[in-house]
């Protein structure tokens, strides 16, 4: 436990929020690499602990990782920890008593927390711990409400909430940083959004999605998938110029049905742009277009700084692209042999996800990012059913799960080189794309698991639904 | 539209090849105010094709007589760079249509946005 060697080893405490577990570490990592930094956690790091502790980085490092995170709740400085209060107060008085002295002096004011995971201590109880600590040099005044510098005192009862133990598993104490953006999900919150659809993705995700995609000022971003935008509010907010396409008119002008309760209509000025308006981010709209993801519509550039979409799977929104069931059933696979018809069709998800490959190769900058769901049906789910292309490389598979035998996964892809002609064929030989091949295949399983009493709602073609926004 | 999105797009009518630009038919153009931000117009400039956006500004009747080719130096003038910003993001084509060079197909643009879709009849 050698705290001891001044400003360059250092450690820092991320308490972390227990939801969307998953997804932390690979947020985390992105918004490290986004200050060129690597995630260094200590030998014992456990990665569904709330609590991690990190090297190797400076109080600009974790700030700025802070003024991004929606997945951690705070940063702290660490000044000791330990297995038991023993072993705590040792490591505590192994850190420099120089280092503690400029949050100690008698002219400030501060407060101690005690913070307790999966346990819930009684107020007296807290009190004896904070007591417990007068080993510690405290020469200022103890002040509640505005004090100058805050102390938390964290005991850990590990993860199992049918074992609670009586003595924590581990304690740690240090001096409060800075708070991460958990406050964005609620100030974000699709509940008040002027302009929402039935699968508007909600704020924290798109918050995480943003960061996995490692967003930042000044970059170009692109939603193939578009719907109402969620993703894109996310980005802007992260100061990205964004846009987007949707082959839904109705979507992209916000015109049709609601999808409020007790709203019949959508509104005048229901859009993409009205959304970024209320969040104060419209400087950064540049287009939302009607648009079929699957056509070739951008010039053939580099264009986007990073792709983050959640395409539709056909179970609350339909798949669709133009074109008809018989004319590219004759010719299958033949891209140029397509021809249009004005109707929409079921676009398989399997084209979806080459079809998003391709493009991110062809229209990504060189360490652009690419972030999408992939739909799973968990008893068939391996790791090889994530699609690859030659010129993406993989960079985090997070898992949420929907129900006992879906969950939706979110992939990270960065680009890593520019496409040649032959990597585009490869991809559409892939057989890592046959589970999501043929019609509605994702789907059908989806509802294999539901035994519902209205069969014939499951029936009707996801095609034909008007459901989706 | 804005230009930025005009100088991206290109015709995806089967068989054209040459479908880029896009030609501007604006029947209502606006210029709303954006934000001036100077690093972001510098980061765009290179990633534009120049002639494209000179074309579609000129057609609108927005060219703020910017040069045939951009200035050297650019990222340093300021007032460069604003006559950009406002091609780039403040001109929008409200109503109009974008015609397809090659093809002459149109995709309308309404309320300021494309519909890019294609019908049976064109492919």
């Amino acid at each position: 436990m050698a705290l001891h060697c001044g400003k360059t080893c250092r450690q820092y405490l991320l308490h972390l929020a227990h939801d969307n577990v998953d997804f932390r570490l690979p947020e985390i990592k992105a918004l490290l690499s986004l200050r060129g930094r690597q995630c260094e956690p200590s030998e014992t790091f456990r990665e569904k602990s709330p609590f991690w502790r990190l090297h190797g980085l400076s109080e600009e490092d974790v700030r700025s990782v802070m003024s991004r995170t929606v997945c951690a709740k705070s940063v702290f400085e660490l000044w000791g920890h330990g297995r038991t209060a023993t072993e705590l107060k040792s490591s505590l008085m192994e850190y420099p008593r120089e280092s503690m002295a400029t949050f100690l002096q008698d002219q400030s004011t501060y407060k101690i927390n005690v913070y307790t995971f999966n346990k819930t201590l009684l107020f007296n109880d807290r009190i004896k711990k904070i007591d417990a600590l007068d080993y510690l040099p405290f020469q200022g005044k103890v002040n509640l409400k505005d004090p100058d510098h805050i102390f938390c005192l964290f005991e850990d009862y590990g993860l199992d909430p049918n074992d609670i133990p009586e003595e924590p598993l581990y304690l740690y104490f240090g001096r409060w940083i800075s708070d991460g953006q958990r406050e964005l999900i609620r100030s974000h919150s699709v509940k008040k959004r002027h302009f929402i659809g039935n699968t508007s993705m909600d704020a924290g995700l798109s918050f995480i999605m943003a960061n996995h995609a490692k967003v930042k000022p000044l970059d170009l971003v692109y939603d193939p998938f578009v719907g109402t935008g969620s993703l894109l509010v996310a980005c802007s907010h992260f100061g990205a110029y964004v846009c987007g396409t949707d082959i839904d008119y109705n979507t992209i002008h916000g015109v049709g049905k609601a999808s409020r309760k007790n709203q019949k209509w959508r509104g005048p000025d229901e859009n993409i742009r009205a959304n970024l308006r209320q969040y104060g981010t419209e400087f950064s709209y540049v287009d939302v277009m009607v648009s079929d993801a699957s056509k070739p519509v951008w010039r053939r550039a580099e264009l986007f700084d990073a792709i983050i979409t959640d395409p539709p799977y056909g179970i609350r929104e339909s798949t669709r692209r133009t074109g008809s069931h018989k004319e590219v059933t004759s010719p299958p696979d033949d891209f140029s042999g397509e021809s249009h018809v004005p109707v929409s069709m079921a676009y398989h998800l399997s084209d979806i996800f080459a079809d998003l490959l391709n493009f991110a190769a062809n229209h990504l900058a060189i360490g652009g990012r690419l972030v999408y769901w992939l739909p799973v049906y968990r008893p068939e789910y391996c790791e090889e059913m994530v699609p690859l292309h030659p010129c993406l490389t993989l960079i985090s598979n997070c898992e949420q799960t929907l129900s006992s035998h879906t969950s939706r996964r979110l992939i990270t892809m960065e680009k890593i080189k520019q496409p040649e002609v032959t990597d585009a064929l490869a991809q559409l030989a892939d057989p890592r794309f046959s589970p999501y091949q043929g019609h509605n295949s994702f789907r059908e399983k989806y509802f294999s698991g539901i035994t519902k009493k209205n069969e014939k709602g499951n029936d009707k073609p996801a095609t034909k639904e008007g459901e989706g926004s | 539209m804005k230009l930025l999105t005009h100088n991206m797009l290109t015709s995806h009518v089967k068989g054209v090849i040459n479908g880029y630009p896009l030609l501007i038919k604006a029947t209502e153009v606006k210029v709303n105010e954006v934000e001036f931000n100077p690093q972001f117009v510098s980061r765009m400039i290179p990633k534009l094709e120049w002639s494209a956006l000179i074309q579609a500004a000129e057609g609108l009747g927005h060219l703020q007589d910017l040069p045939g080719t951009p200035i050297e130096n650019y990222e340093n003038d300021a007032e460069f760079l604003r006559k950009v910003h406002r091609v780039l993001l403040e001109v929008e084509v409200i109503e109009g249509s974008l015609q397809c060079p090659e093809s002459g197909r149109e995709f309308p643009i309404s309320k300021g946005v494309p519909n890019m879709l294609l019908n049976e009849d064109e492919s």
